[in-house]
């Protein structure tokens, strides 16, 4: 079981995992042990193991979320030993190997937690008010017709690298399960800052700012408090200078847009 | 009018309001600590006296202590409906959590440091201000309220010394965060300015509290007995 890696020992660990049967059930911690994990598995193939471990016992498997398994998806999202996507800087829980654990562990793994990300089943949540956000504003609204050239609008190299350097977000929301606030301005400032520094998010720039915060608003993510604690923990990097382009965008546009609401 | 109301009760419209009253603050505690070298004196508190009896009559004084007073409601209020809302949005908390790997404690405890500065600024309320303004003070040698004596037979209770030291803590690292925090939540964030900003909030912090703080220390361990 020891993979490729001949000097990599197989390892035995503890794990303690949030259990839920749904939205509205009471939930809890479960402990489990895992035996002969590859140190080259990823924690979401590890968490396989453990899975089919509880199917061969006639036991529910543990719901967790996950899609690509390259760390571009944003899908998984696992709060493990008390940080975001674990304890490796600047990746995703699928990123994450079992390298960085050590035989013998104990390992805790919550679901994200925020009430604006209600838990749909055990390390499953429900991330849907991201999209939500991105409804309120955090598009480009285009005409049909004929295709445009590609370099028709000029943009100058710089300013794409800085729009596409906030367009890596993944909307994971690790920035959401780390802050203290659940708050989810990291995520919301990389779509506004992306856009605002294209020519054509110019068009709604005002009304996206606007609408996107009231809807952050609404659904219950709380307020920044300029920690830091998201962009340390962001799988990709997301800076906090786009929380302060966020609040002179909605400072500014609240100061000038003809929006009297 | 609606659009006032709407965006000062935004989530980005209280921070900034916070970020506003925090920075004014900031001049106040400039002018504060300024006015109260006069302590170090060494004249019996009649230039302290002087001084105090102008902040306690000059009109221009007197209208700023309004604004000023506006300026602590609306950091208070504010940053308690904030920090009221931010605890509320995550209502299931984790089982295990290392938010020390991730930032500093100072950064994540505002609350609590606001609300130690808080108690603080009450007690200090009313010993100095209230006492010196609606109190009981014998005049001193010039016929001005004898603020300094009050002071000097404050500072002389460990007790007092000790609650105005550990506040001076709490201000120190309320500030440290405080004040680079104010300039993110108002949009300046610059590659350029944002270091330099840091280091001027790292600075302010430390030698305002530090000369707030050397001030009781100096009169319990220094100050001779009063002449008088």
């Amino acid at each position: 079981m020891a993979g490729s890696n001949p000097n990599a020992k197989p390892m035995n660990l503890t794990l303690k995992v949030w259990r839920q049967k749904n939205r509205n059930a009471e939930g809890g911690i479960v402990e489990y042990h895992v035996k002969d994990i590859s140190p080259e598995m990823s924690f979401l193939e590890m968490l396989d193991v453990l899975n089919e471990d509880l199917l061969h016992k006639g036991e529910d498997p543990v719901a967790f979320d996950h899609d690509c398994r390259e760390g571009i998806c944003g899908s998984c999202n696992l709060f493990i030993n008390g940080r975001a996507h674990g304890p490796e800087k600047g990746t995703t829980t699928c990123q994450l190997h079992m390298r960085k654990f050590n035989d013998g562990d104990t390992i805790t793994i919550e679901p994200w937690r925020a009430n604006a990300f209600p838990v749909n089943r055990d390390l499953s949540v429900d991330r849907s008010a991201f999209d939500r956000i991105i409804q309120a504003g955090g598009y480009v609204s285009v005409n049909t017709g004929g295709t445009p050239d590609g370099n028709e609008i000029p943009i100058p190299k710089p300013i794409a690298d800085r729009a596409f350097e906030a367009a890596t977000c993944i909307a994971c929301g690790a920035c959401v399960a780390a802050c203290k606030n659940a708050s989810a301005m990291l995520f919301v400032s990389a779509k506004v800052s992306q856009l605002a520094l294209l020519p054509q998010g110019q068009v709604e720039r005002k009304t996206r700012v606007e609408n996107m915060v009231a809807q952050m608003d609404k659904e219950g993510f709380g307020a920044c408090t300029n920690i830091g604690q998201c962009a340390a923990e962001c799988p990709v990097g997301i800076s906090l200078e786009n929380i302060a382009i966020l609040n002179r965008e909605f400072i500014s546009a609240k100061a000038t847009s003809n929006n009297l609401a | 009018m609606s659009w006032i109301s709407n965006t000062f009760s935004s989530s980005i419209g209280r921070k900034v309001l916070v970020a506003i009253t925090g920075l004014f603050l900031c001049s106040f505690l400039v002018v504060h600590l300024i006015g109260n070298f006069q302590l170090f004196k060494n004249d019996g508190g009649a230039a302290f006296n002087i001084y105090s009896h102008f902040m306690g009559t000059n009109p221009v004084i007197r209208t700023l202590e309004w604004v000023l007073l506006l300026g602590f409601v609306f950091h208070i209020y504010e940053s308690y409906t904030l920090a009221a809302r931010n605890r509320a949005a995550r209502a299931v908390a984790y089982v295990e959590s290392r938010p020390s790997q991730n930032s500093p404690w100072y950064s994540r405890s505002m609350a609590l440091l606001g609300t130690i500065i808080l108690v603080f600024l009450l007690v200090h309320m009313y010993n100095f201000f209230y006492r010196a303004r609606f109190g009981d003070l014998d005049p001193d040698i010039n016929n001005n309220a004898d603020l300094y004596t009050l002071v000097y037979s404050s500072f002389k209770q460990w007790w007092y010394v000790l609650l105005y030291v550990a506040a001076q803590v709490a201000l120190c690292y309320h500030l440290i965060h405080g004040f680079r925090s104010a300039f993110q939540t108002l949009g300046l964030n610059h590659r350029k300015y944002t270091p330099i900003i840091r280091a001027i909030g790292y600075a302010f912090a430390v030698l305002v509290c530090a000369g707030f703080a050397i001030m009781p220390l100096y009169f319990f361990f220094f100050k001779p007995e009063l002449a008088h």
